[in-house]
């Protein structure tokens, strides 16, 4: 697999690895079955992201893209968030290999998903601001 | 502890050995003359060639002229396949009897006989690994050409009973090919003894380089010619031949079947000496049967991490590993051999393969079982699987292959 020096570098020292225990948002993309779980959880004071963490279960390029999300949207506006994209991380990784895109889309839904958690427990309807985010696939044998 | 760098994926490839290498030097730049010419140094590549022959025929029971040189272990599945196919849809015979979890060079060539109006039976292997001789004879029927069963799997090292199959073969009157890529130089291999007709070995899983390889075809089988052209290979794979690779195999072989006992005795305690400390760790699973598998084939699921990035981890610290995972293959699926014992995906997605030759230490072990513990709790750590687990009381159902409240 033909993984950049800074996917590697974010696979083996992954930034803001961990869970935030009273964290204001919360969202989980991915699931066991095709191999990857991104679990992403965000603190926010004022629309502002003061605080992101990570989870997750999957290959290399599952794990950098999740580190190099939570580096983006740490300390930004939530609208600023909302404009991640996926081909934003993968540029900031200096690509990824085609059968590991789907990860940085993995990636941009995770924090998406947060946020859409950040706004249902505020009791705002989510889907005008962050539009609508896959919904976990249903895991089955 | 300090760094090594251990290489345990020799089911993937092996390092050209030393031996072996000079053995081919000569046939690079002095001896460079083409077998089919009439000057010396043709001669001399001719002789070569007929030497390695015999030597390579005699490591496995067979005859000189039983051996036809290829480039590798999937031409050689290919040629057999599609060779008996072709041969035997003549006398009405279209079916295959082959098994699940077969390297992809016999299960694509299946694929594609099926789309060419041939019927295929794809045997199920047992929750470890391994192919009910019994099953085989009930799948023979009257129109069946080919059984077609591997010697010992990549993936999982188990080896099956091939001198069984063999023997039902030909009690059937059915051609025999088997698949003996992982195998030579681990197992002892006797094609007369075996009832094997047809066997696909390749240089590289044991010291030559790759592109080289053999099909052993039993004198009294003709399959079509692969490749039309010159003489070589009696007429039935033209082209000029590799010759240092033809020598490089010849001398291969013969130093991986000196002395299997010896090796198969150095490399067991080391294999379950890693088995037995791997299981330490808390959910993993041994795929494949412990007592009929190779010498140096480990094969374990770990519950809650994904295998490519065990497989990073583990390169991080110097070992170089496989996995059965999908991520490594590029696809969304695990390995079709892993889901064939009945894992679930979730389990089959953790794989790790160690696979070891004859320069793995104990210390090499040593070092794998230091570092692969801390390893695992890493990559559990930050896995929300391992965390759903804990908290939801998941656990391995009674035979390890799924994961269950």
């Amino acid at each position: 697999m033909n993984y950049s020096e800074k996917v590697m570098d974010h696979f083996i020292n992954p930034r803001n690895v961990g869970e935030i225990e009273d964290a204001d948002g919360i969202g989980e993309v991915g699931n066991a079955k095709c191999g990857d779980i991104m679990k992403m959880y965000l603190k926010i004071d004022d629309d502002t992201i003061t605080d992101c963490k990570f989870k997750t279960f999957g290959c290399g390029a599952a794990v950098a893209t999740s580190s190099m999300a939570t580096e983006m949207i740490k300390g930004k506006s939530i609208s600023d968030a909302l404009q991640l994209t996926n081909s934003a991380v993968m540029e900031a990784l200096d690509g990824l290999p085609p059968v590991k895109i789907h990860c940085s889309v993995l990636a941009e839904q995770a924090v998406k998903a947060a946020l859409t958690d950040y706004y249902q427990k505020q009791g705002i309807d989510p889907e005008p601001i962050v539009g609508k985010v896959p919904e976990m696939e249903e895991e089955e044998d | 502890m300090e760094k090594r760098i251990i290489y345990a994926d020799h089911s993937a490839t092996t390092a050209v050995s030393d031996e072996v290498l000079q053995a081919m030097l000569p046939y690079f730049k002095e001896n460079y003359g083409n077998p089919s010419s009439i000057y010396r140094i043709g001669r001399e590549n001719e002789r070569a060639i007929l030497d390695a022959r015999a030597r390579i025929a005699a490591c496995l029971g067979a005859d000189p002229k039983e051996i036809f040189f290829t480039a590798g272990g999937s031409e050689s599945d290919n040629w057999a396949i599609k060779g008996v196919a072709d041969k035997l849809a003549a006398k009405g015979k279209k079916h295959i009897i082959t098994s699940v979890f077969e390297h992809h060079a016999v299960l694509h060539t299946c694929e594609f006989l099926e789309k060419h109006g041939f019927e295929v039976t794809y045997l199920p292997v047992s929750p470890d690994g391994l192919i009910d001789p019994q099953q085989v004879a009930d799948a023979i029927r009257e129109d069946t050409a080919l059984v077609t069963i591997m010697y010992a799997n990549n993936e999982i090292g188990t080896i099956q009973p091939i001198a069984e199959i063999g023997a039902i073969c030909k009690a059937k009157g059915v051609l025999f090919h088997t698949d003996a890529v992982q195998a030579v130089g681990n197992v002892e291999i006797d094609v007369k003894a075996q009832n094997i007709d047809l066997l696909s070995l390749s240089g590289h899983k044991f010291h030559a380089p790759k592109g080289i390889g053999a099909l052993y075809i039993r004198k009294g089988v003709t399959l079509p010619n692969l490749i039309h052209g010159g003489g070589q290979e009696s007429g039935k794979r033209a082209g000029t031949e590799n010759v240092p690779g033809i020598v490089g195999l010849a001398k291969a072989i013969e130093l991986a079947t000196a002395d299997i006992p010896a090796k198969t005795a150095k490399l067991t305690p080391l294999r379950d000496k890693l088995i037995d400390g791997i299981l330490k760790i808390q959910d993993t699973r041994l795929n494949g049967s412990r007592e009929h598998r190779l010498p140096g084939s480990v094969n374990i699921s770990f519950v809650g991490i994904e295998g490519e990035s065990l497989l990073l981890m583990l390169d991080h610290y110097g070992i170089m590993a496989s996995s059965g995972s999908a991520c490594t293959s590029g696809s969304l699926d695990p390995s079709h051999v892993l889901l064939s014992l009945g894992l679930s995906h979730e389990v089959a997605h953790g794989s790790l393969r160690l696979s070891f030759g004859e320069e793995f230490t104990e210390a090499d072990a040593d070092y794998i079982l230091a570092v692969l513990p801390e390893i695992v709790e890493r990559l559990r750590a930050m896995s929300p699987m391992w965390e759903t687990i804990q908290k939801e009381g998941i656990h391995f159902n009674e035979d390890k292959t799924k994961l269950v409240k």
